[in-house]
């Protein structure tokens, strides 16, 4: 017995062997699946464990506010909302940073630490020296981030502007921040770790610093497990709007943690998503293969049963076969998805700041992978199975009956004196098998998809870089004031060495409302018919500012459930916190964050505070921007000072290098699924009508004829695939949009003909390297099995 | 030139099988004579060297050595793209397995051949040539094995081949059905005066043969000529 097995175990490895080249393309397709899911639920995994770790250990809050000034003394109040476990109150204050070497100023925050004692929330992880003294002055701790973009070691000192004051700080500790795992600083649209750095400092240092004695300017409040999230929020802002408080915020809208989560659940969506698009196309492809392989194998089948193997044994024969491919197919993807993930996480670390961030998966995910291609490669293989098992040995025996064509629509339609003898073999193959031909038509489809997905990427970043720099913000840099001031720091700035052009911007912070839809926002004012900074309408065409009314995003429209037209309480959230009834006079197109715009003296008029600015967009002449940025340094009164140019680089090189290798890595899976789909197709057409091929050539058809009706197939396939294929890619890039359409930023759906015409190419181009291997096929036909009976 | 009168003549032709270590020599050495016009049969056991024979002789397999002349070209000269144009429109195959293309009607089986021959007769004149006129529009899966035959038979003769290569072409059918296959070959050797090549095991068909070839061992081991070549109807299967 055990003879006989072995015997069969020979049989199957030797049968492996002969389809070695479809296995392979199968095991690669496989490997796609399982690598994308342990690195996408890998780096999941691993930002979830260090999430949230670091948030428990070091106490990231559950809830914040800020506001203008508050005595600390209202801590009790804060206390004795229920459900508030513990508070912390600091003094968060903006600066501006000259470093050596850097011509433009950067900005920062400094946050207070109490002196003796560690903070309740938001802990500090110290990577390098030590924790503040008590009291001590002229030291701070820096964000690793900024430290490390700018090499600065401990004991190095940073030269920064503290409510108009030039102070140079000694750096005693390099550390983390579970608030801040992703920052961005004022006006950025991507982490600059070279211009946005956070430091603490002794909290009696900075409050003498900043005028904020025994004052705090925001504050963090962890609740009990079961509180209600809402309640606290309201009573909190019950309690800190006397104080000038702004609308407190969950964990769920703090900016750092909504990136993280956020990234996850793109991962999450890719994850699931990719090994399904991998391990379904494995699956037809073992449908294909092990159907066809059963075929071939009718009369061993039949002989084997009639030597009295049971059906059983042979479902298992075929299965194990499977299994193997499986097995070699996990342990590809496995290390693949190790390998992938690792990267990925070292990409992560770019953005995000974990005290550590290392690649690890649970035990599950592989397991849960390997289940998953594992069941998707058996459901393939049970319907061949099946036949093999149903035949009676009398009847599998037989050869099999001529192959049945009956008169398609080709006849129906009387088209078919339109096409050659040649075309109408290729046509009715088509035809005959429409599963066959329906699901390489998919699988091809969705190779095309995922390039165009890639490529989509690129276009819609360009397309946004160039609405959002080239269009809406048309300045080259955008300051913004400590404090409003009267519109005569215009002419300041117009004078400073450079500056060809100035625009006002009025800004403030307000809370929108309209029914039971609320948000927080700000309302930014400006002159009506802006050069510099523009806004755009839906059809991304400069608009001027309405003279009456507010111009809103269209997606703060959306979230606010309100149309041109309609009626909105603004709740002004600074100085007498006035409370306004605005009617939306339009609808405007953004990109990037949720904002409402305004005239902006109209804007004045009803704040009743005289013309006043926040900040202003300016136009440089490049030749000066050394000088200015020198004086701009200088000016205590500039807290802020974008450059859109850097941004738009900074933005530009790091999401280029990432999208580089996603695209790569996309172009590399494609190419994989069309050339699987492509090489067994055509195999396996290949293999089927491997004696009517050998016939025509001896019929006197030359090999290029004979390749026309085995690649006309094929062709036909592509050419249905590109349709599908453009399609399936737009919907996936819809879905994607719809996906991360969020508050802070929206992925315009831009998709560039090249785009399409790059994903028609590299599939075509790797279904001809398919077209290749099966042509050196081709070209050893054998004439003489032309002859033979029966294969 | 009196090989005018001859089709193939192969001089000293020898074919050997090389697997492994092993040499199998299926020609040893042929040297024959095929006349234009004739009906020529070639009986032998198995493993003989008829069908060798045939595919040398049909530019399917080039011989080990010695010579191969076609109306006194030499085949064994010709490159592989001149041997397919002369399997295109020199000769007509038939098969034991019929070998139709299962997706086109018998009328488009015999198209397929006419649409790339130099001077093929009208496919429809084929299949009426082989009494199959009504069947035009069946695929294969749809006719008999005798009507599949002679569906070949047809595409064999729509191009006006000068030779006709029949391995087996009964081998798969049964005595009456046979009958009408061979009729339909005697018909055409007639009437257009094609040479005939037909390797059979059943010796009574060489009844209707000018010409009777009898393989050995890789070798010819005796060539009979009838003068009176016998009708299919007479031949007792």
């Amino acid at each position: 017995m055990t003879l006989i097995i072995d015997a069969m175990n020979r049989k199957l490895m030797r049968d492996l062997w002969n389809i070695k080249g479809q296995m392979l393309a199968i095991v690669m397709v496989m490997a796609c699946g399982i690598a994308t899911f342990i690195m996408s639920f890998g780096v999941i995994d691993s930002l979830k464990l260090s999430r949230d770790i670091y948030y428990d250990r070091y106490q990231f809050a559950d809830v914040f506010a800020q506001l203008k000034r508050a005595p600390r003394a209202i801590r009790q109040q804060v206390m004795d909302i229920p459900g508030v476990s513990a508070v912390e109150m600091r003094v968060v204050f903006g600066v501006t940073i000259q470093v050596e070497g850097m011509t433009e100023p950067a900005s920062g925050k400094l946050i207070s630490l109490p002196d003796g004692r560690k903070p309740l929330l938001n802990n500090l992880y110290l990577r390098s020296g030590r924790m503040l003294r008590p009291d001590e002055d002229g030291a701070i701790l820096s964000s690793e981030a900024f430290a490390n973009a700018h090499g600065f070691a401990l004991g190095d000192r940073v030269s920064m502007i503290i409510n108009g004051h030039k102070r140079a700080l000694k750096i005693v500790g390099i550390v983390l921040s579970p608030e801040y795992v992703y920052s961005l600083g004022p006006g950025a649209i991507f982490p600059d770790d070279k211009r946005f750095g956070i430091f603490w400092m002794s909290q009696r240092v900075l409050e003498a610093a900043v005028d904020m004695d025994g004052a705090f300017n925001d504050i963090s409040v962890r609740m009990d497990r079961g509180a209600n999230v809402e309640d606290i929020k309201q009573d909190l802002d019950i309690i800190l709007k006397p104080y000038g408080g702004l609308i407190a915020y969950a964990r769920n809208e703090q900016m750092s943690n909504w990136f993280v989560q956020n990234e996850m659940n793109q991962l999450r969506v890719m994850g699931l998503f990719a090994p399904m698009i991998f391990l379904g196309v494995a699956a037809f492809l073992i449908n294909v293969v092990m159907t066809r392989q059963v075929a071939t194998q009718r009369e061993q089948i039949g002989m084997l049963k009639a030597v009295g193997y049971s059906n059983r044994e042979l479902a298992l024969h075929y299965l194990k076969m499977v299994l193997l491919v499986v097995v070699l197919g996990s342990i590809l993807g496995v290390g693949a998805g190790i390998w992938l993930g690792a990267g990925m996480t070292n990409m992560y670390t770019q953005f995000f700041h974990f005290p550590i961030l290392k690649f690890s998966f649970s035990p599950e995910v592989m397991i849960f992978a390997v289940l998953f291609c594992t069941l998707s490669a058996i459901a393939g293989t049970l319907i061949a199975i099946r036949q093999a098992a149903k035949l009676p040995p009398a009847e599998a025996m037989r050869p099999e009956t001529p192959t049945h064509f009956h008169r398609t629509f080709l006849e129906r339609t009387g088209l078919e004196q339109f096409f050659s003898h040649l075309s109408r073999i290729v046509i009715r193959h088509v035809e005959r098998r429409p599963f066959r031909t329906l699901f390489s038509t998919l699988g091809v489809g969705l190779s095309m998809s995922i390039l165009v997905f890639a490529f989509f990427m690129e276009d819609s970043i360009d397309f946004l870089l160039k609405v959002q720099f080239d269009m809406a913000q048309r300045e080259d840099i955008n300051l913004s004031f400590v404090t409003p001031r009267a519109i005569t720091a215009l002419e300041e700035i117009r004078l400073m060495p450079g500056v060809m052009k100035v625009e006002p911007v009025r800004s403030v912070a307000a809370f929108l409302k309209s029914g039971h839809y609320a948000k927080r926002s700000s309302i930014t004012g400006l002159r009506p018919a802006p050069d510099l900074h523009r806004i755009l309408t839906k059809k991304l065409r400069a608009a001027p500012i309405p003279a009456q009314g507010l111009a809103l995003s269209s997606k703060l429209a959306e979230i606010l459930h309100v149309k041109k037209g309609d009626m909105l309480t603004v709740e002004v959230l600074e100085e007498r916190r006035p409370v306004l009834h605005i009617r939306v006079a339009e609808i405007v197109e953004e990109f990037i964050g949720l904002s409402a715009f305004m005239d902006m003296d109209q804007l004045n008029r009803h704040l009743n505070e005289g013309t006043v600015i926040t900040g202003a967009a300016v136009m440089v002449d490049p030749l000066w921007n050394g000088p200015l940025y020198q004086k701009i340094k200088n000016i205590p009164a500039i807290i802020g000072m974008t450059i859109l140019e850097k941004s738009r680089q900074i933005f530009r090189d790091v999401m280029g290098e990432n999208l580089m290798k996603m695209v790569t890595m996309n172009i590399i899976f494609a190419s994989l699924i069309s050339f699987g789909v492509i090489y067994n197709t055509a195999r396996i057409a290949l293999s089927e009508r491997g004696r009517e091929l050998a016939t025509l050539r001896v019929l006197g058809l030359t090999k290029g004829e004979v390749a026309y009706i085995l690649f006309g197939e094929m062709t036909v396939i592509i050419l249905l695939a590109i349709p599908v294929g453009l399609f399936i890619g737009y919907m996936m890039v819809l879905g994607m949009a719809r996906s991360l359409d969020t508050e802070l930023f929206r992925i315009p759906v831009v998709i560039e003909t090249s785009t399409y015409g790059m994903s028609v190419i590299i599939v075509v181009v790797s279904s001809i390297l398919s077209f290749y291997l099966v042509w050196r096929q081709v070209d050893n036909i054998d004439l003489v099995s032309a002859q033979k009976g029966v294969e | 030139m009196k090989a005018k009168n001859i089709t193939f003549r192969t001089e000293a032709l020898t074919k050997d099988y090389v697997t492994g270590a092993t040499v199998a020599h299926a020609l040893r050495g042929v040297t024959l004579e095929i006349p234009r016009g004739d009906m020529v049969v070639l009986l032998g056991p198995s493993g003989s060297g008829k069908s060798t024979f045939l595919n040398i002789i049909g530019g399917l397999d080039s011989p080990t050595s010695g010579e191969v002349y076609f109306n006194e070209d030499r085949l064994s000269d010709y490159t592989e793209k001149q041997l397919t144009l002369f399997r295109r429109h020199n000769v007509g195959f038939v098969f034991q397995a019929y070998n139709l293309v299962p997706s086109l009607t018998a009328f488009e089986n015999v198209a397929l051949v006419t649409d790339i021959s130099l001077d093929p007769m009208p496919p429809a004149e084929a299949l009426t040539a082989v009494g199959l006129g009504g069947r035009a529009r069946h695929f294969p899966s749809q006719l008999s094995g005798g009507e599949q035959q002679r569906v070949a038979i047809a595409r064999a003769i729509a191009k006006r081949p000068e030779v006709m290569l029949c391995d087996e072409p009964t081998g798969a059918l049964d005595s009456e059905t046979g009958i009408v296959v061979l009729k339909a070959l005697q018909k055409v050797n007639k009437k257009f005066g094609t040479t005939t090549i037909i390797i059979t095991h059943n010796a009574a068909i060489a009844a209707m043969a000018d010409r009777v070839i009898h393989f050995g061992d890789g070798r010819v081991v005796d060539v009979t000529v009838n003068d009176h070549p016998a009708s299919p109807e007479e031949i007792s299967w």
